[in-house]
C-alpha cells in the first residue's frame, strides 16, 4: 500500500504566548516561534505507518509511506522529522506560508496525488494554528474520491479501508474503496485503533505515536527529500481567503474567590447570568 | 512596568547553533519520551520505589542502550548525541538515566571493549535490545572510593573461577540479567583484578535490593552476593586485567553523567521560573525580587557555563579524545553545580520545594547520589590536584 500524508508545520500549541502581533494588526509575526508537527498529522503518519508494517517487533515495512509539506526551505526540518519516524520518502512544495490557503493546497495536493498515485492520502482532521478543517474534505471533492473525516479506527480490507468515526451516541462504520481520503482523530492512534491486514489481530500498539529511534534519525539525512515548486502543481495560485486584520483575544480578567455555595450561586445568577 | 516573556535558556545558551540536525532531533525525540511517558509518572514512581521496567522495550526501541558504541546492534551515537539523549533523560529522572548509563557505559562498555568475540556477539546484540539488563559490580561494603581495596576474589578452579564476595550499591542488580563484576584472581594485587560477568541463575549469586533509599528512589540499588559462584573461564573478560578495567569504564559513565545531570539542573531552572512568576508575596511575584533574580541568574550562568564545556569535551572526544583528567573536571563541575542549583530552587519554592507534585525535591534527593557515585565530589577533586599539582594527595 502506498499512502500520501500531508504534513503541516504549526507554531508550538503549547507555547502559544509567543505569538506575536504587531500595531499594524498586518500580519502574525513569525521569527522566534518555535515549530513543531501538527499533532493531527503526527497521528496520520502513525496511522500511516501502522498501516504499511507488519506489526510485530521489529517491525518490517511493507508499503510506502511519502510525506509532503508546503513551505519555505527550514520546514524541510518537519519532513526529516517524518523520515525519522518512519515515513520512506519526503517531497517540500516550496511556497511561501502567507500564500497559501486551504482551497490552494488542496488543489495543489490533487496534482500531486495525480502524480504519485497513492492507494490512500492519510491526513489530520485539521491543523491546530487555522482550524480551518477543509483541507481534506476539499481534496476529495477535487479528486471525486471516497472520503471519511475524523477516523478513529481503521481496518484494511481487500481494496479498501473500514474506517470507524465516531459520533454523537455511537459509531458509525464507513467502507472506502481504494483510491481514497481520510483525515484522522487522536483516538487513531490507541494502541488498538489501525490494523493492517499484516497485522495480527491480538496485536497491541504502544498508546500514542512512536519516538523517533535514534538510529533512524541518523538514517534519515540518506532517505529522499525532493523539492517541488508551486506552480508546477498548481497553475493558478490564487487565494480563496484573505486576511483583513489579525488581533489578539482580549486579556482574562482575574477570576474572583467566592464566600460560599449560597454566593457562587447568587453570583452565577446575577452576575454571570449563567443560571 | 511591562513583563515581558521569559528568555528560554535554550535561547540563553543558543547552543542549537553548534548543533547538527541529527543532534537537535535526536534531543526532540526523547525529549518528547520523557514529557509523555516518564514525566506524568515520574513523582509516583519515586514514592513508590518503582523502576519502569514497562518502558524498557521502548527505550531500547530509540536506540539509546549502549547508544554510543558502533555494531552489535547498537546505534553508534557520536558523543554530543549520547550527552543530549542522557540530558533528556535525566531530566526526567536521575534514576532514568542512571539505568542507561549503567547499561551502555558500565555494562555493555566493558564486554564491547574489553570482551571477546564470541562475547560481544552473545550479549550485546541482546542489551541493545533490552532484552538482557546488566549491572556493574565494583563497590564493596567496605571499598568505595578506594576500590584497590576490595575483598572479593576469583579463585582459579579447573577450567573456571570460583567467586566470593560482596558488592554494594550496585544499579540495577535487582532487575539484572547479567553482572559486570571484578574480582582479584586467587590472593593478588589490584594488578589481579579481572572483570567477569555472572549471569543470574548461577549458583550462590544473589541481588538483594537496598530499601530505605531517600535518593535515586525509581533506580532499584541492591548488593551482589556471591558465596561461591562457579564462573566458568569463557565469561571472563579476556582483554583487560588491572584497576583500569574499571576505571576505563567509570570515565566512559562520567562523560555521560556530566552531561546528564545538567538535565536535572534544567528542570529545577525551568520550575522555578515559572513559580517565581506566578507566586506573589509582599504585593509583586517573587521573580521581581532581587534575591530571587540573582539566584535564577546564577543558575542559568552555570548551566550555561556547563553545557558549553560539555559541548567542547563532548567534540574533542569524538576528533583528538579526552583524558580522565578532563573528564573529572566534567563531573565534578557540572554534577556539583546541578546539585546547587536543585537545593537554591528548593529554597524558592517555599514550602511548595518539599512536595513531589514539583519536581525539584526529586531532583535535588537524586543528586545527592549522583554526587558521591562514579567517583565523589572529592576523589575528582583529588584526580584534578593530583594533575594539576603533580602531588598525590588520597
Ligand atoms: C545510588 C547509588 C548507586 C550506586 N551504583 C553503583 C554501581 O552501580 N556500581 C558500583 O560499583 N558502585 C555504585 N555505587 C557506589 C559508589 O560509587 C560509591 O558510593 C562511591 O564510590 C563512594 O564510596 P563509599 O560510599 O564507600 O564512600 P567512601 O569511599 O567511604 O567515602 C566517604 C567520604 O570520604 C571521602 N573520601 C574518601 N577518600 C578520601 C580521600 N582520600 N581524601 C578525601 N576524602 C576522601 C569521600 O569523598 C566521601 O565524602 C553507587 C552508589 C549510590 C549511592
Amino acid at each position: 500500500m502506498k499512502i500520501l500524508v500531508p504534513l503541516k508545520r504549526v507554531a508550538d500549541p503549547d507555547n502559544a504566548n509567543k505569538v506575536k502581533i504587531p500595531a499594524s494588526g498586518a500580519t502574525i509575526e513569525t521569527t522566534g516561534l518555535e515549530w513543531k508537527p501538527n499533532p493531527f498529522d503526527e497521528y496520520a503518519l502513525e496511522a500511516a505507518l501502522r498501516l504499511t508494517e507488519d506489526g510485530k517487533a521489529p517491525k518490517v515495512r511493507a508499503g510506502e509511506v511519502v510525506v509532503v509539506t508546503f513551505g519555505p526551505k527550514e520546514t524541510e526540518t518537519t519532513l526529516r522529522a517524518a523520515l525519522a519516524t518512519g515515513a520512506d520518502r519526503a517531497i517540500r512544495v516550496d511556497a511561501a506560508d502567507d500564500k497559501l490557503d486551504g482551497h490552494l493546497v488542496a488543489r495543489a495536493l490533487k496534482a500531486l496525488v495525480e502524480r504519485e498515485k497513492p492507494d490512500l492520502v492519510l491526513m489530520g482532521k485539521q491543523a491546530v494554528d487555522g482550524d480551518s478543517n477543509q483541507v481534506g474534505q476539499i481534496l476529495a471533492e477535487q479528486l471525486d474520491y471516497p472520503m471519511a473525516t475524523f477516523a478513529a479506527t481503521m481496518k484494511e480490507e481487500a481494496g479498501g479501508l473500514l474506517v470507524g468515526r465516531e459520533v454523537d451516541g455511537g459509531v458509525i462504520t464507513l467502507r472506502v474503496k481504494f483510491p481514497a481520503v481520510v483525515t484522522v482523530d487522536l483516538r487513531i492512534v490507541a494502541p488498538t485503533s489501525v490494523y493492517s491486514m499484516k497485522t495480527a489481530p491480538a496485536f497491541k500498539y504502544n498508546d500514542g505515536v512512536r519516538f523517533a529511534a535514534l538510529p533512524a534519525i541518523m538514517a534519515a539525512k540518506k532517505k529522499p527529500l525532493a523539492e517541488v515548486k508551486l506552480a508546477d502543481l498548481a497553475a493558478d495560485q490564487g487565494l480563496r481567503v484573505t486576511y483583513h486584520g489579525f488581533q489578539a483575544p482580549p486579556a482574562r480578567k482575574a477570576g474572583i474567590k467566592v464566600k460560599d455555595v449560597t454566593d457562587l450561586v447568587n453570583r452565577l445568577k446575577n452576575e454571570a447570568k449563567a443560571l | 512596568m511591562a513583563v515581558n516573556e521569559p528568555l528560554s535558556l535554550d535561547d540563553l545558551i543558543a547552543i542549537d547553533s553548534l548543533l547538527s540536525e541529527e543532534e537537535k532531533l535526536i534531543r526532540a525525540s526523547v525529549r518528547r519520551f520523557v514529557r509523555e511517558r516518564y514525566l506524568p509518572r515520574s513523582a509516583e514512581l519515586f514514592a513508590k520505589e518503582q523502576f519502569p521496567t514497562d518502558l524498557i522495550p521502548m527505550i531500547a526501541e530509540m536506540g539509546i542502550l549502549g547508544g554510543s558504541l558502533k555494531g552489535y546492534g547498537c546505534a553508534g551515537m557520536n558523543s554530543v548525541e549520547y550527552g543530549l539523549a542522557l540530558q533528556e533523560l535525566e531530566a526526567g529522572d536521575s534514576g532514568l538515566r542512571s539505568f542507561v548509563s549503567v547499561q551502555g557505559s558500565l555494562a555493555m562498555w566493558p564486554i564491547w571493549k574489553y570482551g571477546s568475540e564470541e562475547q560481544k556477539q552473545r550479549w550485546l546484540p541482546k542489551m541493545a535490545a533490552g532484552e538482557i539488563i546488566g549491572c556493574f559490580g565494583l563497590t564493596e561494603p567496605d571499598a568505595g572510593s578506594d576500590p584497590a581495596a576490595m575483598k572479593t576474589r576469583a579463585r582459579k578452579d579447573g577450567d573456571g573461577y570460583v567467586l566470593t564476595g560482596t558488592k554494594m550499591w550496585i544499579t540495577s542488580s535487582p532487575i539484572a540479567h547479567l553482572a559486570v563484576v571484578w574480582a582479584k584472581v586467587d590472593d593478588g594485587d589490584a594488578s589481579s583484578i579481572r572483570g567477569f560477568v555472572v549471569e543470574r541463575g548461577m549458583k550462590g549469586f544473589e541481588t538483594p535490593t537496598v530499601h530505605g533509599k531517600m535518593s535515586l528512589r525509581a533506580s532499584p540499588t541492591g548488593e551482589i552476593v556471591l558465596n561461591e559462584v562457579r564462573v566458568p573461564a569463557e565469561n571472563m573478560l579476556p582483554n583487560v586485567q588491572g584497576l583500569k578495567g574499571a576505571l576505563g569504564c567509570l570515565t566512559q559513565a562520567r562523560f555521560g553523567i556530566a552531561w546528564g545531570a545538567l538535565g536535572a539542573a534544567r528542570a529545577c531552572f525551568e520550575s522555578v521560573v515559572s513559580y517565581a512568576r506566578e507566586r506573589v508575596a509582599f504585593g509583586g511575584p517573587i521573580a521581581a525580587k532581587q534575591l530571587v533574580q540573582q539566584k535564577i541568574a546564577e543558575m542559568a550562568m552555570e548551566i550555561a557555563k556547563g553545557q558549553i564545556m560539555g559541548l567542547h569535551y563532548a567534540r574533542l572526544k569524538d576528533s583528538t579524545g579526552i583524558t580522565p583528567v578532563q573528564v573529572s573536571l566534567c563531573k565534578k563541575n557540572n554534577v556539583g553545580v546541578a546539585l546547587e542549583i536543585a537545593r537554591s530552587a528548593r529554597g524558592i519554592l517555599g514550602g511548595n520545594g518539599i512536595l513531589l507534585e514539583y519536581p525539584v525535591i526529586r531532583h535535588m534527593l537524586n543528586l545527592e547520589s549522583v554526587y558521591t557515585y562514579e567517583g565523589t565530589d572529592e576523589v575528582h577533586t583529588l584526580i584534578l590536584g593530583n594533575a594539576l599539582t603533580g602531588h598525590n594527595a588520597f
